[in-house]
């Protein structure tokens, strides 16, 4: 029976019947007509020089977008950063190009900045712990529970409220929060008063807005848990909450952080939610807007920009050590 | 008294929408048996280990455990454990920590299920690589971190679901030997998942044949080979000539399906008619290393793998194109039940 086996592998798994190519099977092939030769045009020798040559490839693929980021997205930014270092002539209103620490100074001495850097950021760490705590058993459903056919249904269910603009969804929060919208209505039976317009409205709002960014990174970070891990761990003697603990989050972990990144810098740098809902409450989105508008003042403008900068750049290098950024 | 088999599937069925994966499977596994189900993909057998598992619940039917129903219980409450087809070893955790998870989970101190995770380790030769992670090893590595792992909890059952598929022909034969090697020193019971028939073949002491959510032969390799109850077995289980009809009674002389297997059928030179004996025209000869396989098209019509020993001597490659008769003795001829009938 040893020999055997050996003779069956043989044929690479072919168990059944062996069909060898018959001569007529080659013959008949001769009748048809000839397969075209390749012929030689400009596209094609254009072709020929790329593939010889990498890096000529890589130039032409990335030209376009490298000036396009270079020149607008870079040169816009630092050109901000180095206007905080301007001053305004307090007589005219022009920008004199006469180099100052004083906005930094103000920015980082001013008591109603240190106020409302800490609001903005505890209005964008309570919208990202919100929004993580609504997500998850969400994207948990939508990956592991639900039949292919209802998580394309509910993919698009999250995606949808993007397709609406983001004014008319603040609105609509501004008239649902009212003193007189939906909220108060379904609450007023049991005697509880509704927010109102103010931080918890502007915590709420952003919730809202920002939570199908949170969904979907999460959604496809358990989509890439295997089912036969969480199956394993059943398999050895853990519960499903052990299961979750110890499996399912350590891997979705870098998703999680992935998803926070989204709600906390779009969070940090809102100023239009917190003007319709937030009563006179301001985020730092609004001192900003204030000094470029009213107060006709762009290089302090620009200094108190920095302060979600700074703050982003370091949520940033902290989530790093995390490796979500190789999630993203 | 006889003691409760290993495993007993009583009426097991599982239907998925109108799909009968698993069609009315009763079977009893004894205690230390190395048992194999062997069938194509969709044949139902690793359905059957996932019921056996917990990971699916049947439709209808009980599955018992050493005597005990465990149909209804959650795996983790199951003392059965998996090795996966994809290993599924945890990708944060390092080989240790997957090996000790088992024991973690069941509440054992970190000092006693790190010493009995390295102790598996040995066993598996794979001491001193603890503290890598499942994506720094190989395949045949991370297979054997898979075996650690559900093996050093104690399970009463073993079960196997096609655990060498991914790895390649040397180390799959090395792993059988100590696949073999690992269940005797243990003592447990194996359920073994595979639809490659040779490994079925060394492996167990007995085997299910399994087609269309059913067991169509159940018993020993030997029996499986050389008596296979039906067509579908005798074609499955290594290469079969199957003859059946009006085909059998002008090859074989009587009416009924039959079958021979190639290796059984001897090939000489010209037409010689007789009894056990069938004349045809050679199509082809494949040479496969220690043998020649041998296409011989019947005058009788029907197209028959013959399969030479190459020591014989001679050039087989000369008789390709030429008349010969093919011969076989009696004993040879396997009778095949018509129909797929379900053995219990």
């Amino acid at each position: 029976m040893h020999r055997l086996r050996s003779v069956d592998r043989g044929v690479a798994g072919n168990q059944g019947i062996v069909t060898p190519l018959m001569t007529s099977d080659i013959t008949s092939r001769r009748d048809a007509a000839a397969v075209p030769p390749i012929r030689d045009t400009a596209a094609r020798r254009g072709s020929t020089f790329l593939t010889a040559h990498p890096r000529a490839r890589l130039w032409l693929l990335l030209s376009a977008p490298l000036t396009w980021l270079v020149v607008v997205y870079i040169v816009a930014l630092v050109a901000l950063l180095i206007t905080a270092f301007w001053k305004v002539d307090s007589f005219t209103g022009e920008i004199q190009i006469d180099w100052t620490l004083d906005n930094i100074v103000t920015v980082v001495t001013g008591s109603l900045y240190h106020v409302v850097t800490l609001r903005t950021l505890g209005v964008a760490l309570a919208v990202t712990i919100i929004d993580i705590a609504l997500a998850l058993p969400i994207a948990f459903y939508m990956a592991k529970v639900a039949s292919p056919r209802l998580q394309r249904i509910l993919v698009i269910a999250v995606l949808m409220p993007l397709w609406a603009s983001y004014l008319v969804k603040v609105y609509a929060w501004r008239s649902v929060l009212s003193g007189e919208g939906i909220l108060q209505w379904v609450l007023n039976p049991f005697g509880i008063e509704g927010p109102g317009y103010g931080i918890t409205a502007t915590i709420i709002t952003l919730s809202y807005l920002w939570l199908p960014y949170v969904i979907l990174p999460i959604y496809a970070g358990l989509e890439r848990v295997p089912d036969s891990l969480i199956e394993a761990s059943s398999d050895l003697g853990a519960k499903s909450w052990s299961s979750i603990r110890l499996i399912v989050f350590p891997m979705i972990l870098p998703a999680i952080i992935a998803g926070s990144i989204f709600s906390f810098c779009l969070s940090l740098g809102d100023y239009i939610t917190v003007n319709i809902v937030g009563g006179a409450s301001q985020m730092l989105g609004n001192l900003v807007y204030t000094n470029v508008g009213t107060a006709n003042n762009l290089p302090l403008a620009a200094a108190v920009a920095l302060i979600p900068i700074v703050i982003i750049f370091g949520y940033l290098f902290t989530v790093r050590r995390t490796g979500a950024l190789d999630n993203l | 008294m006889t003691t409760a088999p290993a495993i007993r599937l009583t009426s097991l069925t599982k239907s998925f929408g109108s799909v009968h994966a698993v069609d009315g499977v009763h079977l009893d596994v004894a205690p230390g048996e190395f048992f194999s189900m062997l069938g194509p993909s969709g044949s139902g057998k690793t359905t059957v280990l996932r019921l056996i598992a917990g990971f699916e619940t049947p439709t209808s039917g009980t599955i018992e455990l050493f005597g005990e129903d465990v149909t209804s219980k959650a795996p983790f409450d199951r003392d059965v454990n998996t090795v996966f087809q994809d290993y599924a070893l945890f990708p944060h955790m390092s080989v240790l920590e997957n090996v000790a998870y088992g024991l973690r989970v069941r509440g054992m101190g970190k000092q006693e299920r790190r010493e009995r995770a390295a102790a598996a380790l040995e066993t598996v030769r794979l001491a001193g690589l603890g503290d890598r992670k499942p994506s720094q090893l190989s395949g045949g590595q991370r297979q054997r971190v898979a075996l650690a792992r559900a093996t050093v909890v104690e399970p009463k059952v073993l079960l196997l679901d096609e655990p060498l598929g991914a790895l390649d022909l040397k180390l799959r034969e090395q792993m059988q030997v100590e696949l073999k090697e690992i269940q005797r020193d243990l003592g447990i019971t194996f359920i073994f998942v595979t639809h490659d028939q040779e490994e079925a073949l060394t492996l167990s002491d007995r085997i299910a044949v399994f087609s269309e959510g059913r067991i169509v032969q159940l018993g020993t390799p030997r029996e499986i080979y050389e008596r296979p109850s039906n067509s579908f077995v005798a074609d499955f289980v290594g290469t079969s000539n199957v003859f059946t009809g009006e085909m059998a009674r002008t090859v074989v002389g009587t009416v009924g399906d039959f079958s021979i297997r190639p290796e059984r059928m001897r090939v000489t030179a010209g037409s010689k008619p007789g009894t056990n004996a069938a004349t045809g025209t050679v199509v082809e000869t494949i040479y496969v290393g220690g043998s020649t396989r041998v296409v011989v098209d019947l005058d009788a019509g029907q197209r028959v793998n013959v399969l030479m020993s190459n020591d014989a001597g001679g050039d087989v490659d000369k008789l390709r194109g030429t008349a010969v008769t093919l011969s076989w003795a009696a004993a040879d001829v396997v009778t095949l039940a018509s129909e797929n009938t379900t053995t219990r």
